[in-house]
């Protein structure tokens, strides 16, 4: 009973305790916020690469793929039995990104990935991630509906608001856009002087690019009817595009009609020239893409001549990361996000050829849409393209049998517990020198591991905290010990045993952790359960955004409250406080009663 | 003076708390400091005994070996118990009693009082005279029994009358009121011998008159044992006995009156 009220005393009058208590409620409510908050971004970022991801893949260890996409998804599925919900066969491949701003043409390295979005969706939510299927929402307030109808999905359609800001835009580069000298294309090592000959040009550009270039130059009488409107015909090579050797200096396509009249195929000539800012022509490989005929005649049926503006026929979803730029607005000093690049616009991809050697292949596209996932890994990375089209730039499609190649099998599971059995199934049924199959687990491994070794380290450190509360209380015990030498000598005189005054200093080192824990755990997990309001109160004290949603992605701080990491934390600094004041309590109960009666 | 049926030192059968050739020696390091060199002494039952002395001529180190605070280097220390439920008293050897035995004879037979009260600081007079209670029973027990502890309490606060100061801390209180404290504090367990160690060494002389007056009644009202140290002859004239140490050996002094 007086170990007890003892206890209890010392704890009610002794500030010092105070110190150690809060020494302990401060490492607890740090270690829970700090893990809740991890174990949220961590949460998070599963979830999204998850979403981002299919569950497994199966890739190619070559570039040039697969030739027969069906076969591939027949064999998986009938060596996984009835586990897969979804297959999508794409192709992926490196490959740049350039898109004009300011003049300039911006290269981005990025990952090129062809994808029948029907299929792609069914394996990962592609239309969650897509601008146009989203609402947008800035501070609470929906800016913009989403541009599509509900259910709908994706496709390489442009919405209505697409092609209306592709309209203006190619009104207004007709209207005010006048070639200079300083407009170099990104692949034209040429002197710009040379590039700008006297007459007036029309370039051959076409939107339906052709698959294989030196098909093209070597056949060029194949394409048609040829109207030249400028004689020059300078064999000027193609600086870094080896292919792209074609010598007219700029030309009309005039294809034969149905009806036998000749059309002149000069609008998306046009159009890739405005793309490209000058007239220069035939240094730019991109205006020499020639096209067989029944491709033309296709883009002729499509692209009539009164719509000069119409998209490409490559369409891109691009991801948001590699167009936008955070700008600080000079007059209100904050951040503010840009994109460079909007549904509409015409960008060039390079990527390489399938086969050997790999060659150069350069198209122009249209940014159908943005994706933005989350994740800027991702984000900062991938653009999509319309699968055949890639297939079709990167000379995978068969001559005989008109199939396109595959290089990824994108596989989504009806379970996700199936995964390492299916992917042993696979392994078994793909090769592993042609194939690489891995959940996504696996492909994300090194990041995953990052991250869950970032936690444990993080626990590690936030603990020693909590160990250095543990020796604050060792020496404050000490302290109360010495302090108390004399009551403890009278406790003694009473009768008190060494057991009972050792107790009296562990249940005070248990009560201080008792407590200190407690209160530390009610705060963490206020601070955790209002994080954003403190952010916001911290935004307005220190008038800036500490967690900006546009450098996290994150419209919120992600916290996630685990029990078990909550309740161990909490024991584990009362096992710290108690086993602090074993060391004093056993100084204190090994007192001399006499030595402690003489002490004053 | 108080009558006591003066008893003759010898007798035996009255003796109550005894200490048998006790030598107590502290080492310093190397050096062997005996303070104590064989002191016989016996306190009887109902008496009240002093021990004088010089400063440093051993009188509480006795006391605490007395008390079982201390273990002698040799001698023995005797006790006599009454046998309760009809068992047999009997005189014990209680110095080499494992420790935890000890604490319970502390606590049952032995009342302290100090020179310097030591009181505990962060508990009321009523906490403080309830402390020897609170030791003695589990939680549960002391629980189950407070009112009677508390009004056992009451009543011995109101013998040293200290009623009007119970929930004060010993620090609100003054020297006289905190060694009445801490007597009902030795009290209160019902002890059967009292070991004070200088109790009125602090105090002004009026004051310490009235606490050796509180001592004298309590002996001859309840017939309690009580062992007093101090070096003031004045007051060791009050009690029945004086036993004075020197050199760490009684020197008998019978005194002149008996
Ligand atoms: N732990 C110890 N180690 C060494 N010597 C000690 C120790 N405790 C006491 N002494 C010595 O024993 C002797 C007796 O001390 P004690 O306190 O019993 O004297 P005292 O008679 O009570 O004196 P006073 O009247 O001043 O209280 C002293 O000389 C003291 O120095
Ligand atoms: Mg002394």
């Amino acid at each position: 009973m007086y170990r007890l009220l003892l206890c209890t005393r010392y704890l009610r009058t002794r500030f010092i305790a105070l110190a150690s208590i809060i020494s302990v409620m401060l490492g607890v409510a740090t270690m829970i916020v700090v893990n809740s908050v991890m174990s949220g971004f961590s949460y998070e970022m599963r979830t999204r690469i998850n979403g981002i991801l299919a569950d497994v893949d199966i890739e190619t260890n070559s570039l040039n793929g697969e030739a027969d996409a069906q076969q591939l998804m027949a064999r998986a599925r009938a060596v996984t039995g009835d586990r897969i919900e979804a297959i999508s066969a794409t192709v992926e491949v490196f490959g740049l990104l350039h898109f004009r701003r300011g003049g300039q043409w911006i290269p981005r390295p990025v990952t090129l990935v062809g994808i029948d979005p029907e299929a792609e969706s069914k394996v990962s939510p592609l239309q969650g991630h897509l601008d146009s299927f989203r609402d947008i929402v800035e501070d609470g307030v929906v800016t913009r509906r989403k541009l599509r109808p509900e259910g709908a999905s994706p496709n390489w359609e442009l919405t209505d608001e697409a092609l209306a800001y592709r309209t203006a835009w190619k009104e207004r580069q007709r209207l005010f856009f006048q070639p200079t000298s300083s407009d170099v294309d990104p692949f034209d090592e040429q002197p710009a002087e040379q590039l700008m000959p006297e007459e007036p040009v029309f370039d051959s550009g076409e939107p339906r690019g052709t698959p294989n270039f030196d098909e093209i130059s070597s056949e060029p009488q194949q394409l048609g009817t040829l109207a030249t409107a400028n004689a020059i015909s300078a064999e000027k090579p193609g600086p870094a595009a080896g292919p792209a050797n074609v010598t007219n200096q700029g030309f009309e396509w005039v294809s034969q009609d149905d009806d036998g009249s000749q059309k002149i195929i000069q609008t998306s000539a046009t159009q890739e020239a405005e793309l490209a800012g000058s007239d220069r022509g035939a240094d730019d490989p991109f205006q020499n893409l020639m096209v067989p005929d029944e491709l033309i005649e296709a883009d002729a049926a499509g692209n009539t001549e009164s719509d000069v503006d119409a998209p490409l026929h490559g369409r891109l979803y691009i991801g948001a990361g590699l167009v936008e730029i955070l700008r600080e607005d000079p007059r209100t000093g904050g951040v503010q996000l840009e994109r460079m690049v909007h549904p509409g616009d015409d960008v060039k991809i390079s990527t390489v050829s399938a086969g050997s050697p790999p060659e150069p292949r350069h198209f122009f596209a249209t940014v159908v849409d943005v994706y933005k996932s989350g994740m800027s890994e991702y984000d900062a990375n991938l653009v999509f393209c319309n699968l055949e089209y890639l297939q079709e730039m990167r000379g995978m499609i068969d001559p005989q049998s008109g199939k396109g190649a595959v290089t990824t099998l994108k596989i989504r599971l009806k379970d996700y517990e199936d995964a390492p059995d299916v992917v042993r199934s696979l392994q078994n049924a793909f090769p592993p020198h042609l194939f690489t199959v891995r959940t996504w687990e696996q492909k994300q491994g090194p990041l995953l591991a990052a991250v869950d070794i970032e936690a444990a380290i993080l626990n590690v450190l936030l603990f020693l905290i909590i160990a250095v509360a543990g020796f604050g209380i060792l020496a404050i015990f000490y302290m109360i010990v010495v302090e108390k030498t004399r009551d403890i000598g009278i406790l003694k005189a009473l009768g008190a045993s060494s057991r009972g005054v050792m107790t009296i200093f562990l249940s005070y080192g248990l009560a201080l952790g008792l407590v200190g824990s407690g209160v530390g755990a009610v705060l963490g997990l206020l601070f955790v359960r209002y994080i954003n309001e403190i952010e916001a109160l911290l935004a307005i004290i220190m008038g800036r955004k500490v967690f900006d949603e546009r450098i996290y992605y994150f419209p919120s701080i992600p916290t996630q409250v685990n029990a078990f990491m909550v309740i161990s934390v909490a024991l584990g600094a009362i096992v710290i406080a108690v086993l602090a004041s074993v060391l004093p309590a056993r100084r204190a109960s090994r007192l001399h009663p006499v030595q402690a009666l003489r002490y004053e | 003076m108080p009558a006591f049926p003066q008893p003759s030192t010898n007798d035996a059968s009255t003796r109550h708390l005894s200490a048998v050739a006790i030598e107590k020696v502290y080492m310093k390091g190397q050096h062997r400091i005996p303070v104590l060199r064989g002191v016989e002494m016996h306190a009887h039952r109902g008496e009240f005994l002093s021990i004088v002395g010089q400063s440093g001529s051993g009188k509480s180190t006795l006391l605490h070996l007395m008390g079982l605070l201390d273990q002698p280097t040799v001698g023995e220390v005797r006790l006599r118990c009454e046998g309760a439920d009809g068992a047999p008293t009997e005189t014990l050897r209680v110095d080499n009693l494992p420790p935890a035995t000890r604490d319970v004879i502390r606590n049952r037979v032995f009342g302290f009082i100090f020179q310097f009260y030591h009181l505990l600081p962060e508990l009321n007079v009523l906490e403080n005279v309830l402390a020897p209670l609170m030791i003695r029973d589990s939680a549960m027990k002391y629980w189950k029994n407070r009112r009677e502890y508390r009004d056992q309490a009451n009543a011995i606060i109101e013998q040293v009358e200290l009623s009007h100061r119970l929930k004060h801390r010993p620090s609100e209180l003054s020297g006289g009121e905190m060694q009445r404290a801490a007597i009902a504090r030795a009290l209160v367990a019902r002890p059967e011998i009292l070991l004070a160690d200088e109790p009125t060494g602090n105090l002004d002389a009026q004051t310490g008159r009235g606490i050796m007056d509180l001592l004298c009644s309590l002996n001859e009202d309840h017939g309690l044992t009580i062992v007093m140290v101090t070096h003031d002859d004045a007051i060791a004239e009050q009690s029945h006995r004086i036993v004075r140490l020197a050199n760490g050996n009684v020197e008998r002094l019978e005194k002149a009156a008996a």
